[in-house]
């Protein structure tokens, strides 16, 4: 990677901390009472993503940035009033800007037609104010100027220059010695200094400069180097440039004549020139009006301060590579597990119980304990970018849908690790348009129910119980379990008139091949149903359940694991082979009584638990262990929750352990192997396989016999 | 002895590549990202130059400049501003601030640097 791609990568990292700054301003104005500085704030970032794009050449990207900064700016010099009207073509600018980022990043061409439309909309609005500065801003092609090099004639031509610098020049840091090296640079000077309105010492007036210049030049420069040399400084000096008609081998004469005619000229040396200019900055400086700063900031040379101050501002925060932290959470992985080979090779060896060595191995256990979690703190990011972005959505499905829609979040710092808030924005994309495609009512129905004409989608997050839970709620229409009902017997998901719970109906929508009205819906339907999102969820680990009340509102709650990387799980033997259960699945573990089993059918056990009947899935049968069920009171139960409130109870051989194991992907080398989420390395070193119960359990319910998915990749 | 430049940004990519060409002319850079650190970081910086930008959170680039005019152990340092608007007005209020000069981003390096050398005469 060159240097200079590095500084584009990082102007694109900054890019999507400044849209998001953008995004959060725009809303926050949205509301009447919002503060002066969050439009200045909007402005500031604007401004900064346009610094950035021409630095890099962006052209598109400034150009649009241009003309949405100019509105900002009429907005928060109250030139323009920010109406809901004008809001909203804000809003679109700062999703389109956002656009324009993206194709900038991706090196790819942008949707010219809406960034023109939008520049048609940004310029209505900029109005006649803005059309003698256009041409003047937008100055943002680099100009290269290189001192040396404009038109140089070949010969050596003179110039005298008279230079006389006023008080401004001095207050604003210029230096007279600074411009005279700078001639001094374009070719061989000759100086002389005008002393003569330096005052008899009772009369000076410091404040009054009184040095004068003439310098004479011989160079090949060009006149406009030499009046680049005073480009700070026009301003505040008095400045004569004059080409002297050459005089072979006789140019000094004529110009001391020039020079004595004027004034009483003293010939001195660079060195004196220095000199004198600092005794006169110096004199100039102190009698300006102005007040030095508090003490405590002129005189901070306390080191401790000055240094603090330095390092906030280079190094608060890095950028670190994702696969780097990666790497560190793959070898903590290793660690746990070599911790865990330790401690099993001290039990073997019979050390298990000096108090030294599980002293030692406590505090090491311990310690890779706090690695994984710090490590994990790396990785973790508040979910707010992916909250923000799903205002775009839900602003686009409104857009697409006429619904007037409004969107609440809460929660937004919530935590969650960085691989799963990217693989969250599909899924949550998905919720919030069904939401609004198929939740919410059009604002008529929703005044005829008596209900505001505005639906509120509602998007939140929080921890619970060592898992994060998402939710995305609408107070719209409900599901409609007759209409569910009737798509999922029409598509031959359920047997007609088969008995369902209201929850069983509701969790019909995440079936494969359910897409309710994909057929007039060009917004959520897409052919993708809400089965791609349990999927995708599930794919993290996480689990989704519905829930609605007719008229009231539907809820869709997503609850993940902290990570990716490790998981709780319970250690269980079936057939010699140990195999791990999540721990989240699990309700409670329990010896069969002969007394709460029941047979039902042929060959359907159940348990009852709970007052409620629940059925027995041996393990053993559905990974291929053996071929019929072991007796219903052998080994150990253990009831199991899912998602969709299903339950079952396990039947294992018997339970040894709880801990924290690794997640090692298996899909990469097996691809998916059903009943079997992912597996991981014992202390012993041996893999034991990670079992997805919810699969287990649906392939239980579904008319497929749990048979039919006996796993033989186990051996 | 090398020559002590501070910069101030609020853009990170625009600090990164004011240090990076500053650096690699030799420079000794140091950073701040608003005019309220760009004052705290003068003792420590005690720069030869300062390099502004004007849009910045909490104290822009001419409170940063006023306040380096206004001290006494700093008011003589030269202070470019550094800035995507070339208009004259702005030109003008960096000026009765006290401003030094200007350079309009984007910059290329070797403009930048001759620049810095015009205002400190090198």
């Amino acid at each position: 990677m060159s240097d200079m791609d590095e500084f584009l990568e990082m102007f694109f990292a900054e890019c999507d901390e400044l849209l998001e700054g953008v995004a959060t301003g725009l809303r926050q104005m949205d509301s009447s009472e919002y503060e002066k500085e969050t439009v200045h704030a909007v402005f500031r970032a604007v401004h900064s993503v346009k610094g950035g794009a021409a630095a890099f050449g962006l052209s598109d990207l400034v150009s649009f940035a241009h003309k949405f900064e100019t509105v900002l700016d009429l907005v928060r010099s109250d030139a323009l009033d920010p109406d809901p009207r004008l809001m909203a073509v804000l809003h679109r600018s700062s999703d389109c800007l956002a656009d324009l980022v993206e194709a900038a990043r991706k090196s790819i061409d942008p949707d010219h037609a809406r960034r023109e439309e939008l520049l048609g909309e940004l310029e209505k609005l900029i109005g006649v104010k803005d059309e003698n500065e256009n041409d003047d801003d937008v100055e943002f092609e680099p100009i290269s100027i290189d001192l040396m090099s404009f038109d140089a004639p070949e010969v050596p031509e003179s110039y005298r220059i008279f230079f006389e610098p006023n008080a401004d020049l001095y207050r604003s840091g210029n230096d007279p010695v600074a411009i005279i090296r700078a001639l001094d640079k374009l070719g061989e000077t000759d100086i002389t200094i005008d002393t003569a309105r330096v005052p008899v010492l009772s009369e000076w007036d410091d404040s009054t400069p009184v040095l004068g210049w003439t310098v004479l030049l011989r160079t090949t420069a060009s006149t406009a180097a030499i009046e680049d040399v005073f480009e700070f400084v026009e301003d505040c000096c008095k400045l004569e440039i004059t080409a002297l008609v050459a005089e072979q081998g006789d140019e000094g004469d004529g110009t001391a004549q020039t020079s004595s005619e004027d004034f009483p000229t003293v010939d001195v040396t660079a060195q004196q020139v220095q000199e004198t200019t600092d005794d006169q900055a110096e004199t100039v400086s102190t009698k300006a009006a102005f007040s030095p700063l508090a003490p405590t900031s002129a005189n901070a040379g306390s080191e401790g301060r000055a240094v603090k101050s330095s390092e906030t501002s280079s190094s608060a925060t890095i950028r670190v590579s994702l696969d780097r932290v990666d790497k560190l959470m793959n070898m903590i992985g290793e660690l746990v597990i070599k911790e865990a080979m330790l401690s099993q090779v001290i039990q073997t060896a019979g050390f298990a119980e000096d108090p030294e060595v599980k002293g030692g191995l406590e505090s090491l256990r311990q310690l890779a304990g706090d690695i994984q979690e710090s490590v994990m703190a790396i990785r973790a990011q508040p979910l707010k970018q992916v909250f923000q972005r799903m205002h775009r959505i839900l602003r686009e499905a409104a857009e697409a849908t006429g619904k007037q829609v409004r969107l609440v979040t809460s929660g937004e710092q919530t935590e969650v690790d960085k691989t799963m808030i990217e693989r969250l924005i599909d899924p949550l994309t998905h919720m919030i348009r069904n939401s609004v495609d198929h939740g919410l009512e059009d604002a008529i129905t929703r005044k005829r129910n008596g209900k505001p004409q505005e639906g509120t989608v509602t998007l939140s997050a929080a921890h619970k119980s060592g898992r994060v839970q998402i939710e995305v709620s609408d107070n719209g229409c409900g599901i409609n379990r007759a209409r569910v009902r009737q798509i999922a017997e029409e598509k031959g998901l359920i047997a007609p008139g088969a008995t369902l719970s209201p929850a069983e109906i509701d969790s019909l929508l995440f079936l494969p091949g359910f897409s309710s009205k994909s057929e007039v819906s060009a917004l959520s339907g897409r052919g993708v149903g809400l089965d791609v999102v349990r999927r995708e969820i599930m794919a993290l680990g996480g689990r989704v359940m519905i829930s609605s009340s007719e008229g009231k509102g539907t809820t869709f709650t997503i609850t993940l694991p902290l990570t990716l990387a490790v998981l709780e799980g319970m250690l269980i033997q079936l057939n010699n082979q140990t195999m791990v259960l999540p721990i989240t699945a699990v309700q409670e573990t329990l010896r069969p009584e002969q007394s709460s089993l029941h047979g039902i059918g042929r060959s359907g056990r159940t348990l009852s638990n709970r007052d409620e009947l629940i059925p027995i899935i041996d393990l053993g049968c559905i990974f291929g262990f053996r071929e019929k069920p072991s007796a219903s009171d052998e080994g150990v139960l253990i009831v199991v929750e899912t998602d969709g409130h299903k339950r079952a109870a396990f039947q294992v051989d018997a339970i040894f352990d709880q801990r924290q194991v690794v997640i090692k992907s298996l899909e990469e080398n097996y691809g998916r192997v059903p009943g079997v989420s992912a597996a991981t390395i014992l202390g012993d070193g041996k893999i034991a396989l990670i079992i997805d119960p919810e699969e287990i359990v649906l392939s239980s319910h579904s008319d497929q016999g749990p048979e039919q998915m006996a796993l033989t990749a186990n051996g | 002895m090398s020559i002590r430049i501070l910069a101030v940004d609020d853009s990170s990519t625009i600090r990164g590549l004011v240090s990076r060409a500053l650096k690699q002319a030799g420079f000794e850079v140091y950073l701040a990202c608003d005019g309220v650190e760009g004052v705290g970081t003068l003792p420590d910086a005690d720069p030869h130059l300062i390099i502004t930008d004007i849009n910045m959170p909490k104290m822009d680039g001419f409170g940063l400049i006023e306040s380096v005019r206004a001290s006494a152990e700093y008011r003589s340092v030269p202070i470019l501003v550094l800035t995507t608007e070339s208009g004259t007005e702005l030109k003008a209020r960096a000026r009765k601030c006290g401003a030094t000069g200007w350079i309009v981003k984007p910059f290329e390096d070797d403009r930048l640097i001759a620049v810095i050398d015009k205002v400190l005469g090198r």
